[in-house]
């Protein structure tokens, strides 16, 4: 596979706070909370940096890529730190998370925002006369990924969200609000969730746990 | 389907649970952060966590609170009491909590919700409501009930939620603290009448009142504190008697 990105002098960077021994990075792009998802790798025994950082970033081993407020905004800080180039070209695994996995796709209805397109999908608002913000536990299935390993159909996932990702080919489980929909798509080392894994207990950290295993085709073993 | 929440509610004063909470199997009873974990293991689908502290120290001793429960709990946590800028709540949400509720902050200043959601998302931004039922108005109160505004319940939730705030939690200070169920009639005009979700608070007694809170009085959420806390209503049960009655839970 051609690799775009050596990794050379910034790998010392992802180590810098000592124990990030997997090399995890949850990129960090403004405010919210994004300590939830550092705290929940430490339950499962790993550690993770957060960082802004493009160069530590493609050096890491998998990169966690969390939602933040809204669409609009959070591609303008993208943008503004070159991140909008850099994560579509990264070769390890990389998990978006809620807002995270909109930015992945095509478009978003929210704020008429061009996301990153790495996903063919478009993020539309959830119409159809239910409760929105969407909030709280509902059931994934039609589970198709080895995020899943573990996992039982018709689990429970904690969601909070407005707009939502279409049904589509590279739609990984699905979830039903009204309408059928994406609650995580997988494309070649990019995967997407809608829920919150670091907040939806014990399935929601197998599943975190699931992606941190996942093997890194960029690794010199 | 999306199913319906059941909210312990915790009282914090400096960083420490207070009142109402009687579990035998605890260590320390007073451990916001034991009481927390227990609770999600029990099948709680959310803690909110209402913040009682008046002193000088209150700020810095909520966060570390706040990140002590998210370094363990694996459950979306809301924290509440005397939130009254942004940067109160940015404070909260960096240490880990995943939503805030703000009460009286947003009825002496409205725009407030305006620009916390502006900021950090409408999906973190609940905003409480104390109400009480007066000659036939629900009139919303401050200060736990004891103060009456001129405010009209309905209107006052609707303002809220074109400001942006993302959830509802509507407490019956007719109801609170009576055990004989929860306010159904006025929280069903106030699920219909929103987008949002709902939370509702005051009155819990016994299992048949959260069956009734959710068919009746429409809720998307129902809070409580003391039958949790001692051990009236175990949560396990609650759902499987929630689920006989064809309420999705999450069990």
């Amino acid at each position: 596979m051609n690799n775009k990105f050596q990794k050379t002098s910034s790998t010392s960077d992802s180590y810098r706070d000592g124990g990030n021994k997997g090399g995890i990075v949850i990129v960090d792009y403004g405010a919210g909370n994004i300590q939830s998802i550092k705290f929940a790798i430490k339950r499962l025994g790993f550690d993770a940096v957060l960082s802004s950082d493009t160069e530590e970033i493609k050096a890491a081993d998998k990169v966690i890529f969390p939602g933040v407020g809204e669409a609009g905004s959070a591609m303008k800080m993208l943008k503004s730190t070159g991140l909008d180039k850099v994560i579509p070209e990264l070769k390890q695994p990389v998990l978006g998370i809620c807002l995270g996995m909109q930015l992945m796709c095509r478009h978003s209805e929210e704020g008429d925002t061009e996301g990153l397109g790495i996903f063919h999908a478009d993020v539309v608002k959830f119409n159809n006369g239910l409760k929105v913000p969407q909030i709280g536990w509902n059931r994934i299935y039609d589970l198709k990924s080895n995020l899943f390993d573990g996992i039982k159909e018709q689990e429970f996932v904690y969601l909070v969200h407005s707009y939502y990702v279409p049904e589509c080919a590279e739609t990984i489980a699905s979830t039903e609000y009204g309408v059928e929909y994406t609650t995580a798509i997988q494309k070649d080392n990019f995967y997407g969730v809608q829920f919150h894994p670091e907040k939806s207990s014990d399935a929601g950290e197998k599943i975190l746990e699931n992606f941190l295993k996942a093997p890194n085709p960029e690794k010199k073993e | 389907m999306l199913t319906k929440r059941i909210i312990p509610c915790l009282d914090i004063k400096d960083g420490r649970t207070v009142k109402g909470v009687n579990f035998i199997d605890l260590r320390d009873a007073g451990d916001p952060v034991e009481l927390a974990e227990l609770y999600a293991k029990s099948g709680a689908d959310e803690l909110v966590f209402l913040d009682i502290t008046a002193t000088e120290q209150k700020r810095k001793t909520l966060a570390e609170m706040v990140r002590k429960v998210a370094e363990k709990v694996n459950i979306p946590f809301t924290v509440g009491g005397g939130i009254s800028s942004v940067e109160d709540v940015d404070i909260l949400l960096k240490n880990g909590a995943d939503k805030v509720s703000v009460n009286s902050s947003a009825v002496k200043r409205p725009e407030l919700i305006n620009e916390l959601s502006a900021k950090f998302g409408s999906q973190c931004i609940t905003v409480a409501i104390d109400a009480k039922q007066v000659n036939g108005e629900w009139l919303v109160h401050l200060v736990g009930g004891k103060v009456p505004t001129d405010l009209n319940l309905f209107q006052w939730a609707k303002e809220m939620e074109e400001r942006g705030a993302g959830e509802i939690l509507f407490t019956s200070m007719n109801n609170d603290g009576t055990k004989t169920g929860f306010a159904n009639e006025a929280l069903a005009v106030l699920s219909s009448a929103l987008k949002i979700p709902i939370i509702a608070s005051g009155g819990a007694g016994n299992m048949q009142h959260f069956t009734d809170v959710f068919l009746k009085g429409k809720a998307d959420a129902a809070l409580a504190a003391s039958v949790f806390h001692f051990k009236e209503i175990e949560i396990k049960d609650l759902k499987e008697e929630l689920r006989r009655n064809g309420i999705e839970v999450r069990l």
